[in-house]
C-alpha cells in the first residue's frame, strides 16, 4: 500500500518535472529558434563556405584549402587591408584608452555639471555615423573645410589633404574614430572610478602619499581589470570595423583605407566571390578569437588573484 | 605656530582654486571637441550654400534659411526613410524585448535539461562579430527570399545573445524567495514573468531598449547591404542618398543630417540616466 502510493507519487514527480521542463522550453524557445536559424547557423555555415568557391550560382565547389592558398600568396589587397587594420587598430585605441581614462578621473572630482558634460561626452557615441561622418569630412574638406582655413590662417601653407591623401586618410578616420568612441569607454571607466574604496585613499593620504602615487598605488591597480576589459573590447571594435571607410573614403585613396572587414564586404558583394570572402572572414575570426581568449585567461587569472 | 598654520591653510586653499580652475578648463575644452562639429552642423544647415565655407566661420548665420529645412524633404524622400526607420525600430526593439526576457527567465530560473549548454552557446557567440559570419547570413536570406524585406532585417536583428545574457544576469539578482511565494499562491510561471520579472527589472528593460533603438535606429551596413528598392530604405540610407547625390550642397546634407539626428537626441536627453546606467553596469556592447 504504501509502497504503491510511493510509486504513484514518484510517477507524479516525473510527470510535473517534465510538465515543468516543458514550460521552461516554451520560454526558450521563441528566443532560441531564431537566434538558431539567424545567428547560429551562418556562423557555424561561414566555416565550411571558406573551404567552397561559390558566386551563388548552382551549388558550391568544394575546392579544399584553395580560397587560403590564393589568400596568402596571390592577393596583395589582403596584406594590405590586413595592414591597415593593424595601424588603424595601433591608432585607435592607445589613444582611446588614455584620454578616456583621463576623462574619467577629470569627472570623478567633486563637480559642478557632472551630468551636463557626461551627456556631452557620451553623445557622439549615440550619434548616427553617417550624419557624424559627412560632418567630419566637410570639417576636413582639403579645399574649403573649415579646419583647413584655420590651419592656413595661422600660417601653415601647406595644410594635410586629409581624407583626400594617401598618408592622411587613415589617421583622419582614427580621428573621427576616437572622437566618437572615447565618450562611451570612459562612461566605463568612471563606474569603475566610482567603484573604489574610499578607505584606501585615506589611509594612502595617511601614509602621506600624493596625487600621482595615489593613482599609481590605489586608483591604478584598482581598475587594471577594467582596463583590460576595455582594452579587448576595443581591439575587437576596431578588428571588426569598416562602416565609417565605407562611408567616407570607400577604402581610398588608392587601398588607404581598406581593411580587413571591408575586403570581405568586396570580395562577396562586389566581386561574388562568397566561398573567398568567407576565408578572409576566417582571418579576421581568428584574431577576434585569440583576443577573446587571453581575455577569458586574463579574467580567471584576475579572479583567482581576487 | 597658529599662523604657519593658517598659511597652510591659504596655500592649500590657493592650489585648490588653481585645480579646479585647470579641471574647469581641460572639461569645457574637451565638451566643445566634442560639441563644435554638430554646432557647425547645425550652423551650416541654416545658411546658404556660398557662405557654409566662408572664413572666419559665422556661427550665427544674419538670415537663417529654414527654408533648407523645407527643401530637403522634397528632395529625397526623407520622410519614408523615417518610418521604415522606426518601423525597424519599434519591430526589433519590442521582439527583443519579448523573447530575451522570456527566455532569460528559464536560463536564471528554471531547471531543465541542457540548460547551460544551450546558455554557453550564446554567450560564445557574443564574441564573434557580425562581419564574420555577414556574408553566409546574406546568402541564407537569399535562399528565403528574405533580402530587400523589412521582414528579414527584423528576423535577423531581433534575436540577440546580448539581449538574452543581459537580462538573464539582472534575472538572476533577483530572490528566489519571491517567486516561490508567487507559485504557492498559484501563480503560472508565464504569470510571474509577467507579474514579477517584468516589473522588478526596469532598469534592465531600460537598457536594452536603448540599446536595441540607438543600435536599429543608427545602423547603416545591415540596411546597405539588404535593402535596395528606395521605398523600402532607411533613414540613415536616405542620409547617405543625400550625401552622394547632392555632394555639393553642403546647406542641404547638414539641414538633412540635423533632422537624422534628432530622434536619437531626444531619446538620450530624456534617458541618458539610463544610458549611462546601462554601459557601466554591463559594460558589454551589442
Amino acid at each position: 500500500m504504501a509502497r504503491t502510493d510511493e510509486t504513484k507519487s514518484l510517477k507524479h514527480n516525473h510527470k510535473l518535472a517534465r510538465h515543468n521542463e516543458l514550460i521552461a522550453y516554451s520560454f526558450i524557445l521563441p528566443n532560441l529558434i531564431g537566434f538558431f536559424i539567424f545567428t547560429f547557423v551562418p556562423i557555424v555555415f561561414s566555416l565550411l563556405l571558406s573551404f567552397c568557391k561559390w558566386n551563388l550560382n548552382g551549388l558550391p565547389d568544394f575546392i579544399g584549402l584553395k580560397n587560403f592558398v590564393k589568400m596568402f600568396t596571390k592577393d596583395p589587397s589582403f596584406y594590405i587591408s590586413l595592414k591597415n587594420t593593424f595601424l588603424f587598430t595601433l591608432g585607435v585605441v592607445p589613444f582611446t584608452l588614455v584620454l578616456a581614462l583621463a576623462l574619467a578621473i577629470l569627472m570623478n572630482q567633486k563637480l559642478k555639471g557632472r551630468t551636463f558634460f557626461r551627456s556631452v561626452l557620451f553623445f557622439p557615441y549615440v550619434a548616427s555615423l553617417v550624419a557624424v561622418a559627412v560632418v567630419w569630412m566637410a570639417l576636413f574638406n582639403p579645399d574649403k573645410g573649415p579646419v583647413n582655413s584655420i590651419l592656413m590662417a595661422i600660417g601653415i601653407k601647406n595644410p594635410p589633404r586629409w581624407a583626400a591623401s594617401q598618408t592622411w586618410a587613415l589617421p583622419t578616420i582614427i580621428g573621427l574614430t576616437i572622437w566618437k568612441g572615447t565618450g562611451y569607454y570612459m562612461v566605463v571607466y568612471l563606474a569603475a572610478l566610482q567603484g573604489i574604496n574610499h578607505d584606501l585613499y585615506e589611509a594612502a593620504e595617511l601614509d602621506g602619499a600624493g596625487g600621482w602615487q595615489k593613482f599609481l598605488n590605489v586608483t591604478w591597480p584598482s581598475i587594471t581589470p577594467t582596463t583590460f576589459f576595455i582594452l579587448m573590447m576595443l581591439l575587437v571594435s576596431t578588428f571588426k570595423s569598416y562602416d565609417t571607410m565605407y562611408i567616407t573614403t570607400q577604402g581610398g585613396p588608392g587601398e588607404a583605407t581598406k581593411v580587413l572587414a571591408y575586403h570581405i564586404y568586396n570580395q562577396a558583394f562586389v566581386n561574388n566571390d562568397f566561398g573567398y570572402a568567407s576565408a578572409v572572414a576566417m582571418v579576421l575570426f581568428a584574431i577576434v578569437a585569440v583576443i577573446t581568449v587571453i581575455q577569458f585567461k586574463t579574467e580567471k587569472k584576475f579572479t583567482d588573484y581576487l | 605656530m597658529e599662523k604657519t598654520e593658517m598659511q597652510k591653510k591659504q596655500k592649500l586653499t590657493i592650489s585648490y582654486c588653481i585645480s579646479r580652475v585647470i579641471l574647469y578648463v581641460l572639461l569645457i575644452f574637451m565638451a566643445a571637441i566634442m560639441l563644435v562639429p554638430f554646432a557647425w552642423m547645425i550652423s551650416a544647415s541654416l545658411k546658404v550654400e556660398k557662405d557654409v565655407f566662408s572664413f572666419p566661420i559665422v556661427w550665427i548665420p544674419k538670415n537663417p534659411q529654414w527654408s533648407n529645412y523645407v527643401t530637403i524633404w522634397k528632395k529625397i524622400p526623407l520622410l519614408i526613410g523615417f518610418l521604415n526607420s522606426a518601423k525597424l525600430t519599434i519591430f526589433t526593439t519590442v521582439l527583443q524585448l519579448l523573447t530575451s526576457s522570456f527566455a532569460a527567465y528559464a536560463f536564471a530560473k528554471l531547471r531543465f535539461r541542457g540548460r547551460d549548454t544551450i546558455f554557453m552557446a550564446y554567450v560564445m557567440t557574443i564574441a564573434i562579430p557580425w562581419q564574420v559570419y555577414m556574408v553566409p547570413q546574406y546568402i541564407m536570406m537569399t535562399q528565403f527570399k528574405l533580402t530587400d524585406s523589412h521582414l528579414g532585417i527584423i528576423l535577423m536583428h531581433a534575436f540577440t545573445a546580448f539581449g538574452v545574457f543581459m537580462m538573464r544576469q539582472f534575472f538572476m539578482g533577483i530572490p528566489n524567495e519571491l517567486l516561490e511565494a508567487a507559485r504557492i499562491d498559484g501563480l503560472s510561471e508565464y504569470g510571474i514573468w509577467a507579474k514579477i520579472m517584468l516589473p522588478l527589472s526596469k532598469p534592465a528593460i531600460a537598457t536594452l531598449c536603448i540599446t536595441s533603438f540607438t543600435f536599429e535606429w543608427n545602423d547603416f551596413m545591415g540596411p546597405n547591404i539588404y535593402l535596395s528598392t528606395t521605398a523600402k530604405k532607411t533613414l540613415q540610407l536616405m542620409l547617405r542618398m543625400y550625401n552622394t547625390q547632392y555632394s555639393s550642397n553642403y546647406a542641404l546634407i547638414m539641414a538633412a543630417a540635423t533632422v537624422a539626428l534628432i530622434p536619437v537626441l531626444v531619446m538620450f536627453a530624456c534617458l541618458q540616466k539610463y544610458f549611462v546606467e546601462g554601459v557601466a553596469s554591463s559594460g558589454i556592447k551589442g
